[in-house]
């Protein structure tokens, strides 16, 4: 049976190839019906998909579909095709499902823009790549989508490219992001050189009659180390995370869309998806779940100083993936994805919501500049309230379930230090993004006077050059139009319902995200005939609820403490942390400074680069011995032939003379040599 | 019988000549006349040797330098006085346009 997948990609690019080659010339209207309708086609297309998936039988999944052979090279082959199991549908549904309602918003929010139809067909690009992604029966074909999403990631992020900050956070995106898929592509040569294949079906037979490398590092280690930092690249892990704080300089949509929800997931997404090699690498899934937490704990270390509504956003976002690779680094790859769906939901939310609000103010984005936001803004408001509240794992909102799956496989599987470092990590969420919520909704409005705000409202535009406003004059602070707030209720609605789909079994529910998808990653179902060698999933059923209620407890109370303590310094006592942030100068200072690391890039890669680029490649290389060579060629023919230019006298006694003396010397050679 | 040689040496002696007036003269008329001299130095030649061989092969080239001599000499005298009545002169070494 096949369920033509290959639809479902399709139809985002031709929305993109429409939009991208003829947009220019379409009304507004026709270029978001166009993407709109071919994104919600490729949603709709995706719950029929999953409708019918749901249909099959056991042993007919994976369902694998194959189209053409794309390359082959002896013996080597990769497909054109398509690899639909738990984990493949729950990405698809995720990617175009949120991909949808973004796309809705964006009609709303780029309304005042000039581009809208590039930023529509980029948007359109950007979800063929993802679905190519996600979607692929092999690695090769997945890392095409992996280097696409990268490309429409940097076309985004710089699509106000007028502006300089803009244009740099577009290539610092594409060129860290290089960084990590160097590893990832050495990690892929190293499956080819090896097993000969990227094809997952004939990959995962090979991996699994490897034994686990327990004592020495080997191969899989090798390749697990390899993959993560391919992984570290895209989702934004330590050390490559410099440049999702940056990539805030594109639309805020796509800040939802691509640096929240979808493509700083691949990276997770991938790990999951590699779950055959991490389980026979326990170094390799040691470092993951390290570099997960402590990326989740520093990141949130970072948010909690942060002014820019949005900067806030991305730290946060760099935590939450922490988490999910803290999850997979535990061998709970199911509560990893989990916290993946659940993640999207709620950080796609924050974004929107925060854009609403970004919108409404006239592309205000510092906090201090914001404050009693709820009277304006109602329905953002109580949209960001779910979200935040989900987020910080406050029950029964989504991010609770997920987060709390994690924290405790975490501690189960015996890395209390890590669990540790990921309940203090939970706190500071809690206490980061409800100081965000007091400092944009409740207080008194610090933003220009409503009252006298119609002639400064320009201000603002002057201030931010990639503001919204310019089309509409901004007033007092107002609502966003409905086009926007829809897809706020929606994204709600599923950051309150979301997590419920994973209730555990300790709170009486019946985790059927877990039994959904944990096939996926139970080795003996995936590798038919072979011995079940790891025991990745199997946490005993009838374990003791009780332990897992009191960690529960702990992750809600200090989440709990983190709104207190946020309520108590943002709402209560506003001038406390100023006082806070004096008394703490030096170490204030460095963390509002992203400790530095970016200068500490500077100093430590990128310098040494320039210099070492500067003197010997261009001044040296370049310019001393490819141009010296060519240029002295040039020169050496001039002068050449400006000694013979004399024999041109145009005297034509003189050219006689010399045909004549030519004529004698040929004589003179055969007379020598003797005539034949 | 005159010995081929005479005949040869004869004939270098008139193509060196023309050689020696092409280049030494500058009257474009005169170095025109040292042209056919060196042409018919080497008919001589070729008379010579085909008398030599007993072969018409020779007599056959001289009569087709003949011919193009001949046509040679109506273009040339005709570029003469096309190149005299522009320049006033028959002097090659101030036909110059053409240099640089």
């Amino acid at each position: 049976m096949s369920l033509h997948l290959w639809i479902i990609p399709l139809l985002p690019l031709a929305g993109a190839a429409i939009n991208g080659l003829l947009g220019k010339r379409f009304p507004k209207a026709l270029v978001n019906t166009i993407a709109l309708g071919f994104t919600a086609a490729a949603f709709a297309m995706a719950l029929w998909v999953a409708a019918q998936f749901a249909g099959l039988s056991p042993d007919q999944i994976p369902h694998i579909e194959r189209y053409a052979t794309w390359l082959s090279a002896g013996p080597f082959s990769a497909e054109y095709g398509i690899y639909l199991d738990q984990l493949s549908v729950i990405m698809m549904l995720v990617v175009t499902g949120v991909g949808f309602l973004i796309h809705v918003y964006s009609v709303g929010y780029m309304e005042h823009e000039g581009g809208y139809y590039r930023y529509f067909a980029y948007l359109n690009i950007f979800m063929f790549f993802m679905l190519t992604l996600v979607l692929a029966n092999n690695y090769l074909l997945m890392f095409v989508g992996w280097e696409g999403v990268g490309l429409a990631s940097y076309l985004l992020i710089g699509f106000w490219f007028l502006k300089k900050s803009t244009a740099d956070a577009g290539k610092k995106a594409f060129i860290t992001n290089r960084v990590g898929d160097f590893g990832f592509l050495i990690a892929l040569f190293l499956l080819i050189k090896h097993f000969g294949t990227l094809q997952y079906d004939s990959l995962w037979p090979l991996v699994s009659k490897y034994p686990v490398e327990s004592g020495a590092a080997g191969l899989l280690t090798a390749i697990g180390l390899l993959m993560l930092v391919g992984a570290t690249g895209k989702s934004a892990q330590i050390p490559l995370y410099v440049w999702l704080p940056d990539a805030m300089e594109g639309p805020t949509p796509v800040s939802a869309l691509i640096h929240a929800a979808t493509m700083v997931t691949a990276g997770v997404y991938m790990v999951a998806r590699s779950h055959l090699v991490f389980n026979r690498a326990p170094d390799a899934q040691m470092a993951v779940a390290v570099i997960g937490t402590l990326t989740a704990v520093f990141a949130a270390s970072i948010g909690i100083v942060q002014t820019d509504i949005k900067k806030v956003l991305a730290y946060s976002t760099i935590s939450q993936l922490g988490y999910m690779f803290m999850a997979c680094g535990v061998l709970d790859y199911v509560g990893g994805i989990f916290h993946l769906m659940t993640h999207a939901f709620f950080k796609a939310l924050l974004f929107l919501a925060a854009g609403s609000v970004i919108h409404g103010l006239g592309g205000e984005q510092d906090m201090r500049h914001m404050g009693g936001l709820r009277k304006y803004l109602p329905y953002t408001f109580w949209s960001m309230t779910i979200a935040t509240f989900a987020i910080a794992g406050l029950p029964p909102f989504a991010g609770f379930f997920s987060k709390d799956r994690i924290l405790w496989s975490t501690w189960s599987s015996g890395y209390h230090v890590l669990w540790l470092l990921g309940v203090v990590t939970a706190g500071m969420t809690s206490f980061y993004m409800f100081r965000l919520w007091f400092l944009t909704f409740f207080g008194k409005y610090r933003g220009p006077n409503p009252e006298t705000a119609g002639h400064t409202g320009a201000i603002h535009d002057a201030q931010d050059a990639h503001a919204i406003g310019g089309g509409h004059g901004h007033g007092s602070p107002h609502e966003s139009p409905f086009v926007m707030v829809i897809p706020l209720m929606i994204l709600a609605l599923l950051s309150f319902v979301g997590g419920w789909v994973g209730v555990p079994h300790s709170l009486a529910g019946s985790d059927r995200f877990g039994a959904f998808l944990s096939p996926v990653f139970n080795e003996a179902s995936a590798t038919p005939g072979t011995e079940a060698s790891v025991a990745a999933e199997s946490k005993p059923e009838a374990e003791d609820h009780g332990e897992e209620l009191a960690f529960s407890c702990i992750s809600v109370g200090l989440a709990a403490l983190g709104f207190v303590l946020a309520w108590w310094l943002y709402y209560k006592r506003p001038e406390i942390p100023e006082r806070m942030a004096k008394a703490a100068d030096g170490l204030y200072t460095l963390i509002l400074n992203k400790y530095k690391i970016d200068e500490l890039y500077g100093a430590v890669i990128i310098q040494p680069l320039i210099l070492l680029s500067t003197n010997v490649f261009w001044k040296g290389i370049d310019r001393g011995l490819i141009d010296g060579a060519v240029d002295g060629s040039a020169a050496g023919a001039q002068e050449t032939s400006d000694a013979m230019r004399h024999m041109q006298s145009g005297n034509i006694r003189s050219y006689a003379g010399w045909v004549a003396v030519g004529a004698a010397a040929v004589i003179a050679f055969m007379v020598w040599r003797g005539v034949r | 019988m005159v010995p081929l040689s005479y005949y040869l040496v004869l004939s270098a002696i008139l193509f060196a000549c023309g050689v020696a007036g092409f280049l030494i003269k500058r009257n474009i008329i005169t170095i025109f006349l040292s042209i056919e001299l060196m042409l018919n130095g080497v008919n001589l030649s070729f008379v010579a040797f085909a008398a030599q061989l007993k072969s018409l092969d020779g007599h056959i080239f001289v009569f087709f330098v003949m011919v193009v001599a001949a046509a040679e000499a109506a273009v040339g005298l005709a570029i003469i006085i096309a190149v005299f009545r522009t320049r006033e002169t028959l002097n090659v070494d101030r036909v110059n346009l053409l240099k640089l």
